[in-house]
């Protein structure tokens, strides 16, 4: 298990240099003006340059900045907006709801997609089995710029079920619909994956030795499959992360919600390229350090792993 | 926007996503005639090649479907209702919405197109050599996807084109192209690895090797023709991956821009008014729908004539 | 933990004086997409306390279907069981409610399979498994089921069965491995343990030890035993009788001196020619040519006869009854006697 968590730790190192890096030489590398990149199409006085240039460093050599830009990543120093706003003071602001939403949206996927995705392949050929099949294939044919901007316009507008937008201190009845739109992008994955991961495992040797120690059908599905069948899903929901986050950039900038996507939304929009930079990569970092959390769980479901 | 590791590995989980062919060992020749022949029966395959075939039609050749002129708006005509040739009504610039949704196929599918040919050939070429090549070349070449993978794709797809954006007068056509073709070979190259590697430990390939094939050889007669299945099912699902990323990177602005016809585009655009009127934000979101849907089924199709798991 | 084995005795018609074991002209069939297979066509077999009743046969000659027919744990679809009786002291099984029949698996029958790392669940250690019988079935607590886990261990010799408890399957040796699944069947004093190939997956050495803790435990126990193998030289140490399976058919059916000395059904001859035997040395080993039948298009007739060195034309046109050739002995061929040699 340590050697497995250490070695995971390493992977993680490396591959937070490699994507941080890989961000910033996106970024910035080979630009002939790099102040007009973070600029936009507005015009850069000299005034804006000298702040640039305390930010970025981009007087100095590349790998210079590169080294200051990762050391403001690990020391929380995220810069400052074109407009003057602490970048680090904007994260925090608009984290709490964007953290409420995308876990409420991770809890509703997870239970539809893992209950339907059970039921099916327990029934499997049955109506519910294929009714389930075609909804998720409609499901995933639908692009978030197409979900988000209809569902609102469905609920919120024309069924008057939800809110149409959210405010800042906004309850879970304001980020149902929100979520729900949210979930909607990776509930059909998951439940696709539910279902074939159980439907393998039933036909899995143990659990004709489970049914032959006579026990009860539901705990031979609910227990001893279930658990089996979950190692790929939690998986999945780890990967799923970085769909969320995406769909959050646009999700919030439909609904208003004053979160870390909308900010990066309107950072894209105003052109406000140290926003986009500094937002961009706190995310990465959650999302890798939510995919270390989610492997060593892994470790925890699958005990061939652990002792390996 | 859908994710591809999660729409590719949705059937197969696990660390044996990609299980390539069993029967490949026995018959090489006759599994792609197996598998052709499953699809021909196959209902959902032949609905998603209609729908693929009239969507092309679109792109190509659009004045089979509409005579009037996407880039002749006119305030005037703002939010008109349907009527003559607009069959949608008008759009807030006062276009036709018909003409347009129509029109934007072809920058939609064009964008897609490419930038899946561009994830192809990476992807190909990098599984190819880390699968046949082994030790460093994959132990490095792994690590790489890894760190590509690390991003999540839509963020790396901002940054990344507003880095390839040419201000002003560009419509951003190719540095959508670029983008998606750079950020979306990773699941190509992950399978072609797998495949590569069942596929060189297989005791024919092993028997060639034997008997003096070369490396090129090895690869191109025996080895490539086996790990295509899975390789071309994944660049299917790619399409209509491509299709859906490059409407949200326009609709966040990133995407085509400027005159550019598209149906994210279009989106964006209208937007704004989708209370006042909603057909101008609708029909685009059908349409686009529609062909990303007839790309996964297409995906599906093939991946279920490909498993001998299913027969 | 008489509790459960009193309901039981409540079970309309169960009759003690009754046979332990009597599968009665039992059929199973699976219906799949490629046509339906007769995988168990007329099996009749009965089984005594104490006894150990070897059922021998090639790979798809139906054995392991109607050991799980006989266990209830056949999946439905694609398997269904299409006629037939399967009497334990007299109670019909297969007109049982699911939750009755689901008291008699493990409480009265119980079974252990060939392959111990993939019949025990991964990702559960091997005390949560044993002592999930004992909760299940008994309604006992965590802790006196996790006693009497490690008393099973150790009574099928696993050495420091207080700490392998906590392990997993991987952590086990195969042999160690096939000891928890003994332990495991064994958990609720069954009558009748089915053993399926229990040591076909292990080296030799060891299945001679898992063989000889069988027994004793049978022994012990007077557990009635059925033991499903391919492997003529495991069946001649244990079994008391032996029943030969082909094609879905029970062949032939003697005790086993009788089989080896003068073995009735020109299948059982042929098997015993096939296997090398010192008292033989030198002499060629026969092989009997063809293969198994196809379950979807089984010959008419005897199912042997295309592969038959006695076939003549009767046996493509009538199915063979069932001879008693002696007390208790039963073959089911047109030529018995020929092949008898009287």
């Amino acid at each position: 298990m340590t050697r497995y968590i250490v070695r995971r730790l390493l992977q993680m190192v490396l591959t937070f240099f490699g994507a941080t890096f890989v961000v910033y030489a996106l970024m910035f590398a080979n630009q002939d003006d790099p102040y007009q990149v973070l600029a936009g199409d507005r015009v850069v006085s000299d005034s804006q340059r000298a702040a640039l240039n305390a930010q970025y460093h981009l007087d100095k050599g590349f790998f210079t900045q590169y080294w200051y830009y990762v050391k403001g990543l690990l020391t929380g120093d995220f810069g400052t907006s074109l407009t003057g706003r602490r970048i680090g003071d904007m994260l925090a602001e608009a984290w709490p709801i964007t953290i409420k939403l995308t876990l409420l949206a991770i809890v509703i996927s997870a239970v539809v997609a893992i209950a339907a995705g059970v039921f099916s392949a327990v029934r499997r050929g049955g109506i519910f089995d294929h009714v389930t099949l075609v909804l998720t294939l409609v499901v995933l044919a639908m692009p978030i710029v197409v979900l988000a901007p209809v569902a609102q316009l469905i609920f919120g507008v024309k069924l008057g079920w939800f809110p149409v937008t959210v405010t800042r201190d906004a309850n879970l009845y304001q980020l149902l619909l929100p979520a729900l739109v949210l979930g909607t992008l990776v509930v059909a994955t998951e439940l696709r994956v539910t279902r074939s991961s159980v439907a393998e495992n039933l036909r899995a040797d143990y659990v004709r030795t489970a049914r032959a120690k006579g026990l009860s059908t539901r705990r031979v599905v609910g227990v001893h499959v279930l658990r089996n069948s979950l190692i790929p899903v939690i998986t999945l929901i780890g990967v799923d992360l970085g769909v969320l986050m995406s769909g959050a950039i646009v999700t919030e900038g439909v609904f208003n919600i004053p979160g870390v996507g909308f900010n990066l939304f309107r950072g894209i929009r105003t052109e406000d390229g140290p926003v986009v930079v500094g937002f961009v990569s706190v995310l990465v970092i959650v999302f890798l350090v939510v995919n270390l959390i989610v492997d060593l769980l892994y470790a925890v479901l699958d005990p061939r792993i652990r002792y390996e | 926007m859908s994710d591809i590791n999660a729409v590719t590995t949705a059937e197969a989980p696990g660390p044996a996503a990609t299980r390539p062919a069993d029967a490949s060992s026995a018959k090489p020749r006759s599994l792609a005639g197996d598998a052709w022949r499953d699809l021909r029966r196959s209902k959902v395959f032949w609905i998603a090649a209609v729908l693929v075939a009239v969507i092309l039609l679109m792109a190509v050749w659009p004045t089979l479907f509409t005579s009037a002129d996407p880039a002749n708006c006119q305030l005037a005509n703002r939010h008109h209702p349907a009527g003559g040739g607009a069959l949608f009504g008008y759009d807030f610039q006062g276009c036709n919405v018909y003409a347009r949704t129509i029109y934007g196929a072809r920058d939609s599918i064009f964008v897609a197109v490419v930038a899946t040919l561009i994830a192809g050939v990476i992807g190909l070429t990098v599984g190819l050599v880390a699968g046949f090549y082994g030790r460093w070349a994959d132990a490095v070449l792994s690590r790489f996807i890894d760190i590509v993978l690390g991003v999540p794709f839509l963020l790396a797809a901002i940054v990344l084109a507003r880095r390839f954006t040419v201000h002003e007068t560009d419509t951003g056509v190719l540095a959508v192209t670029l983008t998606l073709g750079l950020l979306g070979w990773t699941t190509a190259a992950r399978v072609m690895r797998s495949a590569v590697i069942t596929a060189r430990n297989q005791d024919y390939v092993t028997a060639a090797r034997m008997l003096g094939a070369g490396p090129g050889r090895l690869m191109f007669r025996h080895i490539l023709p086996n790990a295509v299945g899975p390789f071309l099912v994944v660049l299917t699902l790619l399409l209509g991956i491509n299709i859906a990323a490059e409407a949200t990177l326009s609709y966040l602005g990133v995407g085509l821009q400027g005159d550019a016809i598209s149906w994210g585009t279009s989106i964006a655009g209208n937007g704004p008014y989708v209370r006042v009127v909603a057909g101008p934000v609708v029909w685009p979101s059908i349409f686009l729908a529609v062909t990303v849907l007839a790309f996964i089924m297409l995906g599906d199709a093939v991946r279920d004539a490909f498993d001998p798991k299913r027969r | 933990m008489t509790d459960i084995k009193a309901e039981m005795d409540v079970l309309p018609g169960m009759d003690p004086r009754a046979h332990l074991l009597h599968v009665d002209e039992l059929h199973v069939e699976f219906r799949t997409r490629d046509g339906v297979a007769k995988a168990v066509n007329g099996v009749n077999m009965w089984l005594r306390p104490g006894e150990t009743l070897a059922v021998l046969g090639e790979s798809g000659s139906g054995k392991s279907v109607t050991a799980q027919a006989i266990m209830g744990i056949l999946d439905t679809p694609p398997a269904h069981v299409t006629g037939g009786r399967v009497l334990y002291r007299g109670v019909d099984l297969l007109k049982l409610s699911e939750a009755d029949r689901r008291k008699v698996r493990a409480n009265r029958i119980a079974m252990i399979f060939q392959d111990a790392l993939s019949a025990l669940n991964p990702v559960f250690t091997v005390g949560f498994q044993l002592a999930e019988m004992f909760r299940m079935h008994r309604g006992m607590s965590r802790r006196d089921a996790k006693a009497r886990a490690i008393e099973l261990l150790d009574q099928v010799r696993i050495p420091g069965a207080r700490d392998r408890i906590h392990d997993y399957p991987h952590q086990f040796s195969g042999g160690m491995r096939q000891r928890v699944m003994i332990a495991m069947a064994l958990a609720l004093d069954p009558e009748i343990l089915i053993a399926d190939e229990p040591t076909t997956a292990l080296d030799v050495t060891v299945q001679a030890q898992i063989m000889k803790l069988l027994a004793e435990l049978q022994q012990q126990r007077n557990m009635g035993l059925i033991l499903i193998t391919h492997d003529m030289g495991v069946v001649a140490d244990v079994a008391d009788r032996i029943s030969v399976m082909y094609a879905g058919r029970v062949v032939e059916e003697a005790p086993v001196h009788d089989i080896y000395s003068r073995p009735a059904h020109p299948y059982t001859k042929a098997l015993l020619e096939s296997i090398p035997r010192l008292d033989r040395k030198g002499r060629q080993l026969n092989v009997i040519p063809g293969l198994p039948p196809p379950l979807t298009d089984l010959p008419s007739g005897c199912s042997f006869h295309p592969r038959c060195a006695y076939a003549r034309e009767i046996c493509s046109r009538d199915e063979p009854p069932a001879y008693q050739i002696a007390p208790q002995r039963i073959a089911s061929c047109h030529f018995v006697r020929e092949v008898l040699g009287v």
